[in-house]
């Protein structure tokens, strides 16, 4: 659909990207933070930046649900994996480094490690194998933890308890404008997270920050027009909440996943890599599910993982303090092949978006 | 795509039809809808999408 709609359209990119060139020099420095993976993989894929002006600038914020997920947590799965219980999780999340070893490197030492596409996978296994042990590790935004909540709520089999590493994107939003030299103009709010959460959470943005800050799809177009809405923003001196993606994104979001997610979860502080602890930004399985969660059911708990091994430069990438290529291990001992960082290893990454598009750049 | 129960088949173009969970939307036959690992989030509109478009393309065009 969305090509026959010309969401591609090189024609209207250049037409708005003149408009942004037009309305530069009254915005003056813009700089934008998007905290999506996939609006990296646009950007970049594409190009876009090459279409902006000078004084425009869009950075990756901490968008890769995979790469934040703190090395504690990953040395808890792998725990779970060295006590015989299976441990099933989404593929990029394999070969996120812990502190002494990776989910794949577990599974290459013997315990049993399996990918699956979504949680309901997980479920199916865990009934069809009923006398071993299963966890689901649940990584993701808002986006994946309507599914997770799905499932716990929908009397899931004996065998089978949830790990649960959820993240919520506006804490970390708003912790990004606390970090002083790195300065922003604009947000690009995340179009599939608001798909779940709505407009509210965002409000905030431009009332409490003066901050523009703009909902966005992930066609390319979706991504300019967006930019072109904060620069329009800036050169007028507002700061408004927008909606660039309304044909996904309702102003009340997904009543029926927000209720899921109440019902499944309570929310408390969690630890992101790079990032430290911030205070409302993770989602626990309430006390009724207990039987379901696999840190009290299995007895699992790290307070302290090693996040970032000494030469790697993720937890400045994370949060857009610097550019992949400004790393020292940037594709000199840190590839997509042999990854040394959480953002060279997932397909959301920073680093790996930028490896794999570098060649469409230059 | 088509429905039974919480699951329905969903066409990802090219002919690529997937089993997904619908029981986050409430979405009918004939229907657009975002999938997201094996999940539908949100049903897309269509003439939304559309609309948008024309809004952009106006929005252009008012300030050349």
């Amino acid at each position: 659909m969305a090509e026959n709609l010309k969401f591609r359209n090189p024609q209207l990119a250049q037409n708005i990207a003149a408009k942004i060139r037009s309305l530069a020099p009254k915005a003056g420095k813009t700089k934008i933070c998007h905290v999506c993976g996939t609006h990296e993989w646009t950007i970049t894929h594409f190009g876009l930046r090459s279409l902006l002006p000078n004084g425009v600038e869009v950075i990756a914020g901490p968008g890769c649900p995979v790469c934040i997920v703190p090395a504690a947590e990953i040395d808890e799965a792998v725990q779970l994996a060295k006590m015989d219980v299976v441990v099933t999780c989404f593929g990029d999340v394999l070969r996120v480094p812990g502190s002494q070893m990776s989910l794949l490197e577990a599974k290459a030492s013997g315990a049993d490690v399996r990918i699956v596409y979504a949680v309901s996978d997980a479920v199916e296994m865990a009934k069809r194998e009923p006398n071993k042990p299963f966890a689901f590790f649940a990584v993701g935004f808002e986006t994946t933890a309507p599914s997770t909540a799905v499932e716990a709520l929908n009397n899931p089999p004996k065998n089978l308890s949830f790990l649960v590493s959820h993240r919520l994107i506006p804490p970390a939003m708003e912790l990004l404008l606390g970090v002083g030299d790195l300065q922003i103009d604009g947000f690009i709010a995340p179009g599939h997270v608001s798909a779940i959460i709505g407009l509210k959470p965002y409000e905030l943005f431009p009332r409490v920050y003066r901050m523009p800050t703009v909902v966005a799809g992930f066609e390319p177009i979706d991504v300019l027009m967006s930019i072109y809405m904060i620069v329009k923003q800036q050169a007028e001196g507002k700061a408004r909440l927008e909606n660039e993606y309304p044909r996904v994104v309702k102003p009340e979001g997904n009543l029926k996943a927000q209720e899921m997610i109440k019902a499944a979860f309570t929310v408390t502080a969690g630890n992101w890599r790079g990032i430290g602890r911030l205070p409302d930004s993770a989602l626990q399985l309430r006390e009724a599910f207990a039987d379901h969660d696999a840190r009290l059911k299995h007895g699992v708990h790290v307070e302290q993982g090693k996040d970032i091994l000494l030469g790697c430069e993720c937890h400045l990438v994370i949060i857009g303090k610097i550019r992949p290529n400004e790393c020292p291990m940037f594709l000199k001992g840190c590839s997509p092949e042999k990854p040394v960082g959480a953002c060279m290893v997932s397909n959301e990454g920073t680093c790996r978006v930028w490896a794999k598009n570098v060649a469409v750049q230059a | 795509m088509n429905l039974q129960g919480e699951k329905a088949n969903v066409d990802f173009g090219q002919g690529v039809l997937r089993e997904v969970n619908v029981s986050l939307v409430e979405a009918k036959v004939g229907d657009y809808v975002l999938v997201h690992a094996g999940y539908a989030i949100q049903i897309i509109e269509e003439e939304e999408a559309k609309e948008t478009l024309n809004l952009w393309n106006s929005i252009l065009e008012a300030g050349q």
